[in-house]
């Protein structure tokens, strides 16, 4: 009978089967029986245990396929079977081997990207030790283009880390970016952060940020009022100062962007320690200020000066203190306002862009307008999200999402400081 | 004189902003919050020994449903001399906002069966969270935050409900919900976060009654 030469056949095969350890030239089949008979041939196969056939889909009905891992052996034979009974069947998967070494191949390189980042996750907020740790973990990762430097202390002696990205030369021309001025803004150390693993990363394989970092170098300090921020952690979380002292007050802290020598004394801030924009006794008398102040003199060729705020989606370049226009008014607008298409195209963010003078008020001894009239033409702050639903309580699933749209609007504005030299 | 205003100029910017709380205010419930999306046109009228009035066109959005906007006309005028009178508000919402009375007939009668009383705190909390079952305690608050900014709105002030600290459940024999809020307003001119106790009632189909508001002392030590 046709069906005992069947079983002939196999059963000749069955030795030649033997000791598989691996699945190379297994294959996967799909079988689509169109009536009961074919359904019974499938399963008079199945009986066939020495065949060593393994059905992911049983024959049961006609109504649903069959797959079926056949050793490689056995190929040749099981479709010649199929063809001769004219039993239709499509190939799932043409060498199991492949696909094994794909997947074992993708698992190591996950396991490996968790253990060399520590699995810092990005998307949630850290403790000031846990950003310091990440920040160590990124110079040493990226030892080819990351540096950490410590540009001075707060007022209660923390170390105000600063990352360089470069790939050499000499006191290149030089993008300055700050995040956390503000300690109750976490969003903005949170994708500082962030943007500064992109960077890293994204050097050798982004067309734009690769030249970027082989003509010019990028300056970043994710936390630059670490003694505010601590605070916001353990004791107020709407703390935005700094934690100075104030003679003669029992009230704690400046507001450190209303402490540049900019207008300082001027209309827009406060001249009681009590109040949340207290300019300080002085300009720079805050040494979170004056640390900045002194990096950037004394590099003296700082081309751009980037600061980060939250919240309110805006993109603002001077002036605060006074509410004239800036001389390079135009090319800021315009800059601006490509910067915040950018950043709508990736989730339809909308960032309103204007001088902060026009946009959210009048403010002296802002950071930006120091650094414009200092000479560093390109002097931005951004207000990230939102707009005031959660305010400074951003939900952490914000996080990224908020660091991605901002990074965009970033390079639009790197790449302009690139082209156009001054 | 009337003066167009460009949309993104700080005086609409807080014109608007204090429009969009009023209208929170007498539209919304533990179902739903009114949030504003952005500033259409706006334009101010100088009036002499009266004040200044401002000329709005919004967009809202429902804070549950991002896609969901309404444009809306608004009027804020603001009085001159005496600071102690809030701001006059008008507005018209145009088409129709989502019903929201499976949702609030949900809440009142989940607070009505409560064997304790309703106590909570921080919300959100550090890390924005808000669980699903605190947020319409959460939009509750913001509407009532929406009578307590209106009444204290100057044209030098643009205020947020920051967050809500601590809220109470008390007991009432009537149909009433009553909860005793501590709430933190962030006023974006200062930057100060000003603690803020206000006393919220409400019923299904009643619009959301402040009885009792009063400013807190900020802590020196905080």
């Amino acid at each position: 009978t046709p069906n005992m030469k069947l079983i002939l056949i196999f059963s000749a095969l069955f030795g030649a089967s033997l000791c598989l350890e691996t699945f190379v030239g297994d294959q996967v089949l799909r079988i689509k029986t169109r009536n009961e008979e074919e359904v019974k041939k499938l399963q008079l196969l199945e009986s066939l245990e020495h065949l060593e056939l393994d059905f992911w889909i049983n024959p049961s009905t006609p109504a649903l396929p069959v797959d079926v891992r056949i050793p490689a052996n056995s190929v040749q034979a099981v479709k010649a079977f199929l063809e001769s009974h004219g039993i239709e069947y499509s190939i799932l998967i043409e060498d199991l081997q492949v696909v094994l070494d794909k997947e074992k191949q993708d698992m190591a390189c996950s396991q490996q990207k968790e253990r060399s980042s520590n699995s810092f996750n990005y998307g949630t907020y850290h403790s000031l030790d846990s950003i310091y740790a990440e920040l160590d973990h990124l110079a040493s990762e990226y030892s080819n283009i990351v540096s950490k430097l410590q540009i001075g202390k707060s007022y209660e002696k923390r170390p105000l880390y600063v990352l360089k990205f470069s790939t050499g030369g000499s006191n290149r021309p030089a993008i300055w970016i700050d995040a956390g001025i503000h300690s109750r803004e976490w969003v903005t150390q949170a994708s500082a952060v962030w943007i500064a693993k992109k960077i890293a990363s994204d050097y050798g394989k982004d067309l734009s940020i690769t030249s970027l970092l082989n003509k010019m170098d990028i300056f970043l300090l994710p936390v630059t009022n670490p003694d505010g921020y601590v605070f916001t952690h353990t004791t107020n979380r709407m703390w935005r100062k700094t934690r100075s002292k104030n003679q003669g007050s029992p009230c704690v802290g400046v507001d450190p962007n209303r402490n540049w020598d900019a207008g300082f004394g001027g209309p827009g801030a406060s001249s009681n320690p009590c109040s949340d924009s207290y300019r300080g006794p002085s300009a720079n008398s805050e040494v979170e200020v004056k640390s900045v102040v002194n990096f950037i003199k004394n590099h003296g060729n700082i081309q751009a000066f980037l600061t980060f705020h939250s919240y309110s989606q805006l993109l603002m370049y001077p002036y605060g203190y006074k509410c004239t226009e800036p001389a390079d008014y135009a090319e800021l607008d315009a800059l601006g306002r490509a910067a915040a298409s950018s950043i709508r195209s990736l989730y339809g963010t909308t960032f309103t862009v204007g001088s902060i003078c026009s946009t959210i008020y009048q403010a002296s001894g802002g950071s930006i307008d120091w650094s414009y009239d200092y000479g560093i033409k390109y002097s931005f702050a951004f207000e990230l999200r939102d707009t005031g639903r959660y305010g400074f309580l951003l939900p952490a699933s914000q996080i990224i999402p908020t660091a991605e749209e901002t990074w965009l609007g970033l390079k639009k504005i790197m790449e302009h400081v690139r082209d156009n030299p001054y | 004189a009337v003066m167009e205003l460009p949309p993104s100029h700080y005086a609409a910017a807080r014109a608007a902003a204090l429009a969009a709380h009023y209208a929170c205010y007498r539209r919304g419930s533990p179902g739903r919050g009114l949030a504003l999306r952005a500033v259409r046109r706006a334009s101010r009228q100088d009036i002499d020994d009266v004040g200044h009035k401002y000329y709005l066109e919004l967009v809202l959005e429902d804070v549950l449903d991002k896609d969901s906007t309404v444009n809306c006309t608004a009027e804020v005028l603001y009085h001159l001399g005496n600071k102690n009178i809030a701001p006059d508000v008008q507005f018209t919402i145009e088409g129709e906002l989502k019903n929201t009375d499976e949702a609030d007939n949900v809440f009142y009668n989940r607070i009505k069966s409560l064997e304790k009383e309703l106590v909570a705190e921080k919300i959100p909390d550090s890390h924005g969270n808000v669980p699903p079952e605190m947020e319409p305690i959460r939009l509750l608050a913001w509407a009532a935050s929406g009578y307590v900014i209106w009444q204290n709105s100057t044209e030098n002030t643009i205020f947020q409900l920051a967050q809500i600290k601590h809220v109470k459940q008390v007991k009432r024999i009537d149909e009433y919900l009553e909860f005793d809020y501590m709430i933190l307003l962030h006023e974006m001119v200062s930057q100060e976060i000003i603690p803020w106790q206000m006393t919220v009632l409400w019923h299904p189909q009643h619009t959301v009654q402040v009885t009792e508001d009063s400013r807190q002392p900020k802590h020196a030590s905080e």
